[in-house]
């Protein structure tokens, strides 16, 4: 087992506020790592420090033992890192099948020449990208949405949607920020299943989600944020016996 | 059951593209042929302005239709490309053809300089930057010595390539043809790779398009050169075409023709480009019946047609939408039931059954 992702000590302050203090964790590269905690802990801007959304104003996180914390969002997905969006990020006016190929960015052609000519290389290698995404498509079960524009799914296919544009990156770590969140329980059912298949094929999940069953169900490792710093973590199991997380959750016993 | 249902389905999108493609196929032979239909000077002088046209809008669409990036001062790269040719032929006697290159880079320097430091900004600002940048050039033509001043450049040498002297009105027709054929081509293109796509992505959610490893500084620039390059080609062309050249032409409200153009067409599409630039040349030309209020007129038409149709015209995906609605219509009628009873069970099936590889 070797460390995919480490925090150091990561701090985070708007003005007076501390969204993070003094977070430090680190990531088995085969875990499927839970993050809950009540509303406003900062697990978002957890994720938005990882990812490079926001500079954190202390501390370091580590990708394989470099240091990544002054990259810049783009920058960090090159190294493999995807996530998604707590109140989901889709492209609405382009096709549920272009959106997937977005996700694809960095694989893609990029000379211009080859482009424009349209070169055979060219055309197999887009011909190829389409049909893996439509293989992503069908693996979150959205293989018949492919022509429909993003904008016009509703809600949980958008989830869905979402999750078939970070597979097809193929990438190393994917960071999900409440995949099940607002979602029906048949939506629910099925989104948890796709996420124990990526987890099974060897892809390093960390997940934020309120659904303190789906965590139980699909964590290896379970970490608590309150107020902006980790109160917990450790085995599932354990993490819910902790009193520290029943007293945040569940608020001050009056006994 | 399923079977012959996929099949058929591939048959009507199959049916939908080449009837798409016949009937562009259609419109270019006809739009081939309008110098035979007619030998009016004035009509055809009027046809190639619209083409010119509808040149900068195929332009200023990859910059604001594509990226999203609202450019007020799009006029500036045309007056480049037309000064650029029009001082190298009067002064240095450059053959026209030679000076496109030239305008070109003078083009996507001045692209990048402008570029690169307000292309961070958000789209309000970058909006007035443009505008201050359509301005500058402009103050500089109308200032400038080798630029001739308010009076401009005259006697421009006309166009020739190898033997061929182009001349009349009809000559000029085919070139601005040809033109609009390689900028719609380069725009498809474009539009259906990974840049394109990018450039989508960014006009969509910026936030969201760096996840994907869009490097979105980068691809923003490209746009605003991509841009730039149309613009400038369209003017090196335009100033043989008029002969004479002088800063009124290439002004705020030239800047807005053009932006008109791509908004009235529909933002992201190069068909509809072609429709809006059509339409801001010969409506105005058509009104010349109503004299002095021909421009009420104009105005009070574009006012209707943004209420009618705020996505314009020709909307991106327009066609695909209207087939697929049509398609979506008999066919929900049909099997609504069947598939509905299927879906879950074959979405189940699939996920069980898929390997990420």
């Amino acid at each position: 087992m070797t460390v995919l992702l480490e925090a150091e000590n990561l701090s985070l302050h708007f003005g007076g506020v501390n969204a993070l203090v003094d977070v430090s964790f680190t990531i088995q590269e085969h875990d499927l790592h839970a993050i809950i905690g009540p509303n406003g802990a900062g697990k978002t801007s957890l994720f938005n420090c990882l990812t490079g959304y926001y500079k954190p104003t202390g501390g370091a996180v580590r990708f394989r033992g470099e240091d990544i914390t002054r990259l810049n969002a783009a920058a960090v997905a090159t190294l493999g890192i995807r996530r998604t969006f707590q109140n989901i990020r889709v492209f609405p006016k382009m096709s549920v099948l272009e959106n997937i190929l977005a996700g694809a960015h960095l694989k893609a052609s990029a000379n211009l020449l080859s482009i424009v000519a349209g070169t055979p290389g060219f055309r197999r290698s887009e011909r190829e990208l389409h049909e893996y995404a439509m293989s992503r498509l069908e693996f979150v079960g959205l293989g018949e949405q492919a022509k429909k524009m993003a904008g016009d799914l509703p809600y949980g296919m958008r989830k869905r949607m979402e999750l078939a544009r970070v597979l097809i990156a193929d990438p190393t770590l994917v960071l999900l920020d409440e995949p099940a969140a607002g979602v029906s329980s048949v939506e629910r059912e099925e989104l948890s299943r796709v996420i124990s298949r990526i987890h099974e094929n060897g892809i390093c999940v960390v997940l934020i989600e309120h659904d303190v069953e789906l965590v139980m169900e699909l964590a290896t490792d379970v970490m608590v944020l309150d107020n902006g710093r980790v109160i917990a973590s450790g085995r599932p199991q354990e993490v819910r016996a902790n009193p520290d997380v029943i007293r945040a959750y569940m608020g001050r016993s009056r006994t | 059951m399923s079977l012959p249902r996929t099949a058929e389905r591939e048959r009507t999108v199959l049916s939908a593209k080449t009837s798409k493609r016949i009937l562009i196929l259609a419109l270019v032979v006809v739009a081939a042929f309008v110098p035979q239909i007619t030998g009016d000077q004035y009509y055809l002088s009027v046809a190639y302005q619209a083409e010119m046209l509808i040149c900068l809008a195929i332009g200023l669409n990859i910059v604001v239709g594509y990226a999203g990036l609202l450019d007020l001062g799009f006029a500036a790269f045309f007056a480049i490309g037309a000064y650029t040719t029009a001082m190298l032929s009067t002064i240095d006697n450059w053959p026209i053809l030679a000076t496109i290159v030239p305008g070109i880079l003078v083009a996507v320097v001045c692209s990048v300089i402008i570029g690169l430091p307000t292309l961070r900004l958000r789209s309000d600002y970058l909006a007035i930057v443009t505008l201050g940048f359509g301005e500058i050039i402009q103050t500089i033509a109308n200032n400038l010595g080798p630029t001739g001043g308010p009076t401009g450049i005259y006697g421009i040498p006309t166009l020739s390539i190898g033997s061929i002297v182009i001349q009349s009105a009809a000559s000029y027709y085919y070139v601005f043809f040809i033109l609009m054929v390689i900028f719609v081509f380069f725009s498809l293109r474009l539009r259906s790779s990974r840049i394109g796509r990018a450039w989508l992505c960014i006009r969509e959610d910026e936030d969201a398009a760096q996840a994907m490893g869009i490097k979105i500084h980068r691809y923003k620039l490209y746009a605003y050169m991509g841009g730039a390059v149309m613009g400038s080609i369209t003017g090196s062309l335009y100033a043989p075409a008029l002969s004479a050249i002088s800063p009124p032409s290439f002004g705020f409200s030239e800047s807005l023709l053009i932006l008109m153009a791509v908004a009235i067409g529909g933002m992201g599409s190069v068909w509809g480009a072609i429709l809006g630039g059509g339409i801001v040349v010969i409506l105005p030309e058509a009104f010349r019946q109503f004299s002095q209020a021909r421009l009420l007129v104009f105005g009070f038409m574009l006012i209707v047609i943004m209420m009618t149709r705020p996505q314009g015209l020709f909307p991106e995906g327009g066609f695909r939408g209207t087939f697929s609605r049509l398609r979506r219509r008999t066919r929900d009628s049909s099997d609504l039931k069947s598939a509905s009873a299927n879906s879950h069970e074959v979405r189940l099936s699939t996920i069980e059954t898929e390997e990420v590889s």
